[in-house]
């Protein structure tokens, strides 16, 4: 077992070096030269050195790597040319903010989706399965910042804008312990800002929430089918036990694992889909601060978002795969 | 063709081919179907700007006084060109690597997918975002940027595939009989790697109309007056509250298109392989 893990761990050490590495190129390799893009259109030579030499770019690619990589260890993610902070100080004000919205768009799909997929597997090929998975695959195929733009001109009774009413903070000024504002307003029973922080994360979470709803319904539905047909499933049937007890008892749990696998990997699919959100609602976000970026050229920016996503991605693959392995003892003899 | 009689028995997949066939009409009769057809290009008319959907404009007109509908059907045109790039492109750089690395094996082959698992540790949006941003924002840049990212998929499902053949006794037979490994390669391994890898293409349109769809919205894939349905919601979001149509359709016609190749490939996963489920990719 620990031999499984160590093994796992290093497999994803290699990924993570390996997106260093792409990141590395996308920054310096392929924009052709990174120090008229760093000093503007109208730097002279003399400038244009100045900036080579202050980014390392005289040097030879395998010695700037080294230190491109040994800065991310050593948590220099390089400096935003829009905000001029160190990168990683700007993730971390914006990380919290989006971890909170995605969390909630995806409780709110796990909680409608599940449900719905179980219900389209019990009544497969009827009307209601028909109609589900139409509406699932509507739902996967959302352009997600027009259904943003959709929902806060549609629904406009729920707050369009922000994480919660800002003059609340004259009135019931908020304690700040995890920067994610509704668990903020929960430890510090701060009512009016919890009810005003719940009400402003509605709709940009339905927005992010699209996709996931519709993938985790169609996995739950197919994953329960194929269960379904399992042969101690059949045994069961055959042996008298009703329908109800079948699904609760024998097919749920197993039919859930792949569910559970697919809404860790959306977790980082849906940090990207920030991107396309957060600056429709102004949520202060990982996505507005890419949008940001994006609008203002900021690459060190944009690739430490990219970055940090990718690692997420990777480390919630691991968890994924150990924990799966943990439950399932099947999967060990593949490891 | 017991697929086909599935497929026909299955009706959403079915609506899903009438909503794909009409697209595919539209993108190639764009320039008959459009009551403007020069508004797809240079034309401007600042003095019909903002006209709501009424005779003679049924989707309004822009900003600029630009005619909706048909920008949207030219946008057809767009999307299709950019997903059929994307998808040559990861299939021609996916392909060969995923033959090289089942048939070959080894060393290569290790280094190969783990290539492969680098590229795949990135949502799909998110490196070809990083991407599009540091080149010159383009249709043909956003297809190079999104094509980057999709084609391990290709790679990952060619593998296995042809490691299967590699290993088969008709191909062990080949060899002893003297049979070069490029000939074993042509006659056997590329062909039976095809199939899966038109099969996966036409699941992935959806997902690649999506993805460059939200390229153009944020401002790095197609420019102005190139006519693409993310870039146009991305030129009404802030006249919404007063012009809802300049937003609207364009935004449906993304939303009609994806539900239309997402019906059908759902359609054909079912078909083909009813345990294989989604993909986990987002949009």
């Amino acid at each position: 077992m620990i031999r499984l893990l160590a093994r796992r761990l290093a497999q994803a050490l290699v990924v993570v070096a390996g997106v260093v590495v792409v990141t590395f190129a996308v920054a310096r390799v392929i924009p052709g030269d990174p120090a008229v893009t760093y000093a503007g259109p109208r730097a002279q030579k003399a400038e244009l050195e100045a900036v080579r030499q202050k980014l390392g770019l005289d040097r030879a690619w395998p010695a700037q790597l080294a230190t491109y990589a040994g800065g991310i260890v050593t948590g220099d993610w390089g400096t935003s040319l829009h905000t001029r902070r160190p990168v990683l100080d700007d993730l971390a004000t914006a990380v919290p903010a989006s971890l909170e919205l995605v969390a909630v768009a995806l409780l709110g799909a796990a909680a409608l989706g599940i449900p719905l997929g179980v219900l389209a597997a019990r009544r497969k090929g009827r009307l209601v399965d028909i109609t589900i998975r139409l509406l699932t695959t509507l739902s996967v195929s959302m352009p997600v910042f027009w259904l943003g733009l959709i929902l806060q001109h549609q629904l406009s009774w729920f707050p369009v804008s922000g994480e919660y009413a800002a003059d609340l903070d004259y009135t019931s000024p908020l304690t700040v312990y995890t920067h994610m504002t509704i668990v903020d307003a929960a430890i510090g029973g701060n009512g009016p800002v919890l009810t005003s922080a719940l009400a402003h994360v509605v709709l940009p979470a339905m927005a992010i929430a699209a996709y996931p709803l519709g993938a985790i319904a169609q996995m739950t539905r197919a994953s329960l089918l194929e269960v379904i047909g399992e042969d101690h499933v059949r045994m069961a049937r055959a042996l008298g036990f009703s329908e109800r007890t079948i699904y609760a008892r024998l097919a749920m749990r197993p039919a859930l694992n792949p569910v559970i696998a697919l809404i860790a990997l959306v977790f980082a699919y849906s940090l990207a889909n920030t991107f396309l959100v957060e600056s429709i609602y102004d949520w202060p976000g990982l996505g507005s601060y890419a949008a940001a970026a994006i609008g203002s050229l900021d690459t060190p920016a944009i690739l430490g978002v990219t970055l940090l996503i990718a690692i997420v991605y990777v480390l919630l693959n691991l968890v994924v795969d150990v924990v799966q392995t943990l439950i399932d003892p099947r999967l060990r003899g593949s490891a | 063709m017991t697929v086909w009689r599935a497929f026909k028995r299955d009706r959403l997949a079915l609506l899903g081919a009438i909503i794909v066939a009409i697209v595919v009409v539209v993108a190639i009769l764009a320039p008959w179907l459009a009551p403007a057809p020069d508004d797809a290009t240079i034309a401007v008319h600042p003095v019909d700007g903002l006209l709501a959907p009424g005779s003679g404009h049924w989707f309004g007109t822009d900003q600029v006084g630009r005619d909706i509908l048909t920008r949207v059907l030219f946008g057809a045109r767009t999307s299709l060109r950019i997903a059929i790039e994307v998808l040559v492109i990861a299939a021609l750089v996916g392909m060969p690597l995923g033959i090289l690395a089942g048939y070959a094996g080894g060393i290569v082959g290790d280094v190969i997918m783990r290539i492969t698992d680098v590229f795949l540790a990135f949502p799909a949006l998110l490196l070809s975002l990083a991407l599009a941003a540091v080149l010159t924002p383009s249709v043909s840049n956003a297809a190079i940027a999104i094509s980057v990212t999709w084609w391990p998929w290709y790679t990952r499902l060619i593998r296995a595939q042809a490691a299967t053949v590699a290993a088969s006794g008709y191909v062990t037979a080949a060899r002893a009989l003297g049979v070069s490994h490029v000939r074993i390669l042509i006659r056997h391994v590329v062909p039976n790697a095809a199939a899966p890898v038109i099969v996966q293409a036409s699941l992935d349109f959806g997902g690649v109309i999506l993805t460059a769809a939200a390229l153009s919205y944020l401002g790095l894939g197609a420019q102005d007056p190139t006519p693409e349905w993310g870039l146009m919601v991305n030129q009404g979001q802030t006249l919404f509250q007063t012009h809802w149509w300049v937003v609207t359709f364009p935004g449906l016609a993304i939303l009609v298109t994806a539900l239309g190749f997402n019906l059908i490939g759902d359609g054909l996963r079912t078909i083909i392989d009813p345990r294989q489920v989604l993909h986990d990719r987002g949009s």
